[in-house]
């Protein structure tokens, strides 16, 4: 591996886990369920996509032939996190007073609150 | 006969595509295999799928997936900024309702999942008749701003790409 492809991998894994650092203390700092469900669902996007930059990168210098898995993690990554913060979202809205809600402005309410049938 | 034998085929060469990714070569066994399971799982899924859009304009559909990841990779650094130098009572947290005017569940399943991927936005619920959506946002000092935001930038294209 070339001296300025190392220092590209680095700098990718440093910046990768610098956002990956952000994201867990945005957990600590926030504060309430909701606001704490920001910061892991987006400051960790940039630091997994960094992190398999730096993968792929290192996976092209060793064996000369490009590797996809890193193109399949980023595509499965973007399909399953906002599934992953909705399901904590609908969650969190069982136990949220409905007052603390807005209205839908249509004649249904949100799905979660809405009588079946 | 072809569109019974193929009913999806875009979803055909997604699932052809996916797993050339997956064994990451392209040989004769592994084109083979791809065939068969993109032949397969698209018929076996058929009722999964009762009205399925039709995509108008898959260019758009790419230009539409470059300008989220671009927006991700924005939304990350808004976020890092207001986790790292916001003081607590200055953030603004609020909830929003947006209305939504897309006809087909799977161009709404896409509003969502961009919503909650880009700039301080995450989709909580839907309205009981997918009428509206159910948004938090972490800051927003401005909440109609952000809705009129989220209506002009991602579901106004996402009617253009799905018919």
């Amino acid at each position: 591996m070339s001296l300025a492809l190392e220092i590209l991998v680095s700098a990718a894994l440093v910046v990768g886990g610098i956002f990956g650092l952000i994201g867990s203390f945005g957990l600590l700092k926030l504060r309430g369920a909701m606001q704490r469900l920001h910061a892991p669902t987006k400051a960790t996007t940039v630091g997994v996509g960094c992190t398999l930059i730096a993968s792929a990168l290192t996976g092209l210098a060793a064996t000369q032939a490009a590797s996809w898995h890193e193109v399949l993690v980023t595509a499965f990554l973007f399909l399953t996190a906002p599934l992953t913060a909705l399901y904590l979202a609908k969650t969190h809205m069982l136990t949220t007073p409905p007052g603390e809600l807005p209205p839908t402005g249509t004649p249904r309410d949100w799905s979660n609150r809405d009588a079946p049938g | 006969m072809i569109a019974r034998l193929i009913p999806h085929p875009g979803l055909s060469a997604f699932l052809v595509l996916t797993w050339v990714l997956l064994t990451n070569s392209v040989s004769l066994n592994t084109l083979v295999l791809a065939l068969l399971l993109g032949l397969a799982i698209p018929v076996l899924t058929a009722s999964y799928w009762p009205d399925r859009p039709r995509l108008r304009s898959p260019v758009r559909l790419l230009c539409y997936i470059g300008l989220v990841v671009w927006d991700v990779i924005v939304a990350n650094f808004q976020v890092a900024r207001i986790i790292l130098f916001m003081p607590h009572d200055q953030i603004r947290s609020a909830w929003i309702t947006v209305p939504i005017d897309l006809p087909s569940p799977e161009a709404l399943a896409m509003l969502a999942g961009t919503i909650t991927l880009t700039p301080g936005t995450l989709t909580a619920d839907v309205s009981a008749d997918r009428k509206a959506l159910l948004i938090h946002c972490l800051h927003a000092p401005d909440p109609d701003a952000t809705r009129d935001d989220i209506k002009q930038r991602y579901e106004a294209r996402l009617q253009r790409i799905f018919a």
